[in-house]
């Protein structure tokens, strides 16, 4: 259910390159622990962000959460949907729930993240 | 009681407004307090007038220390002629006893503690079923007619064939009852109300939505909005405060607080700019911050943000505007009336055009 074409971090963001623009989101995993998403608080274009930095906030019903980049680049495109269905981010986490698409800066930092089995593999530790 | 089932906060909230939803709020204290001085006791240690209750009628009340702090929000039900039930919050349950009946020995009213039977009912469990649909759910379980109860009022009766106390109360802005049984029917009275609420779509609801309800009817949570440290007046609940009615516990300091105004008034607050209000974020007027959010959160039927605070009375004014700090950050927002949400009176069926 981890798409194997992703890389993940620890705190259950995803990362999928799509040619040189690397796409971002929070996991299947994510959505489900923070529960109903109410709104997504997200960088503007043009800022930088680096590996591990808090890039936003997502906000469920229950609880505010920090989302850290998985790589270092540059914010080009913000997922406007997310503004008026937030939501989207528990019905499709991986696909129309994406939040940021970043110009990466430096791709060896992938090296640093889980692909998906690692992924896994981390979530069953925390059970 | 789980934060959440599968639905999530969002449904369960929504299904409350629009057709009910079961709560599993066994968790919440009881007491009882039997005997021919149980109503001095109780006017005692309560600070509204609990000689106003009928057999069968209910109020909202609190608990104050010497210092006019609230101990716990409370409510008082007169079940027989000297019987009262006493339902506390679940974490006060244990200091709320101990206090309760540290107050017995001091005979503060003449009460005669021989006189006064205090029992802590841990067998019983409570259940709340919440919403527009609660009335004919219910009605198919029980002998009782419980679209005859007035608001505030409770029947001893039965529920899926259990000994219980339907009481019309509850912690949602809906019209809603609360029953109070023998915790070993729990899981058989859970279910058959979920059984007999399938068709009108009852749903099972967690903690989560119990808070977003209680939010958008603007009451109070107990160590939110009311704390030692708060004062009923500044709380917007002097209603619940009845000096009329003689000595309390805390009377005077909460006369002094009275006469003095109070500095701060609890308000509701509504986020203009987009976000989410939380407790405990900073609430500023021009920039300077003046208090903190007492509770926050997304209010799924206004569609928007909502939070409750203490500001100073001079700022309280509805319609004032003020910031709210969210990491970091000033967030436009607005003092507004509470409650945010008021259930939809149903038209009287007796009123017709002839009178228009």
């Amino acid at each position: 259910m981890n798409p194997t074409t992703n890389r993940y971090t620890k705190e259950h963001e995803w990362v999928r390159l799509d040619g040189d623009v690397a796409v971002v989101g929070i996991t299947d995993y994510a959505q489900g622990e923070l529960g109903d998403v109410v709104f997504v608080d997200l960088p503007e274009v043009g800022r930088t962000l680096s590996q591990g930095q808090v890039f936003g906030v997502v906000e469920s019903v229950k609880a505010a959460s920090d989302l850290f980049a998985p790589l270092s680049g540059e914010v080009i495109e913000i997922n406007a949907a997310l503004a008026d269905a937030p939501d989207l981010v528990n019905k499709e986490p991986f696909e129309g729930g994406w939040m940021l698409k970043v110009r990466p800066s430096d791709r060896n930092e992938l090296g640093k993240l889980l692909d998906a089995a690692g992924y896994e593999a981390h979530l069953k530790s925390l059970h | 009681m789980p934060v959440q089932y599968p639905t999530g906060v969002l449904a369960e909230h929504h299904a409350v407004r629009d057709r009910a939803g079961l709560f599993d709020i066994g968790h919440m204290g009881q007491l009882e307090v039997e005997g021919p001085d149980a109503l001095e006791f109780l006017q005692w240690v309560t600070t509204h007038d609990v000689s106003r209750l009928d057999v069968g009628a209910a109020q909202y009340s609190l608990l104050c220390d010497e210092q006019g702090g609230v101990i716990d929000d409370i409510i008082v039900y007169r079940l027989a002629e000297t019987r009262y039930l006493v339902i506390v919050n679940a974490s006060n349950t244990e200091g709320d006893w101990a206090w309760i009946e540290g107050q017995l020995g001091r005979r503060g009213r003449g009460v005669n503690p021989d006189r006064v039977m205090l029992r802590r009912l841990s067998e019983r469990t409570l259940l709340a079923l919440q919403g527009p649909a609660a009335t004919g759910v219910l009605a198919g379980l029980t002998p009782a007619d419980p679209g005859a109860l007035a608001n505030y009022h409770a029947v001893e009766t039965s529920v899926a064939a259990v000994p219980a106390m339907i009481a019309r109360t509850g912690y949602t802005g809906e019209r809603g009852y609360e029953i109070s049984f023998d915790a070993t029917h729990a899981a058989r009275v859970w279910s058959a109300l979920l059984e007999a609420g399938k068709e009108a779509g009852v749903v099972p609801c967690g903690l989560g939505a119990r808070d977003t309800l209680r939010l958008e009817a603007g009451m109070a949570l107990y160590g939110h909005e009311l704390t030692r440290e708060t004062n009923p007046y500044e709380a917007n609940l002097e209603r619940v405060v009845r000096h009329e009615k003689g000595e309390f516990v805390g009377a005077a300091a909460l006369r002094a607080v009275r006469d003095s105004r109070p500095a701060r008034r609890l308000v509701g607050i509504e986020l203009v700019d987009r976000g989410v209000l939380r407790a405990d974020y900073p609430i500023l007027i021009d920039g300077a911050p003046v208090g903190s959010l007492t509770s926050g959160g997304p209010s799924p039927t206004l569609k928007k943000s909502i939070g409750m605070g203490y500001v100073p009375t001079a700022h309280a004014a509805d319609g004032a505007e003020v910031q709210i700090d969210i990491r970091g950050k000033p967030h436009a927002a607005r003092i507004v009336p509470l409650p945010f949400y008021r259930r939809p009176r149903p038209v009287p069926r007796s009123s017709s055009r002839k009178n228009a």
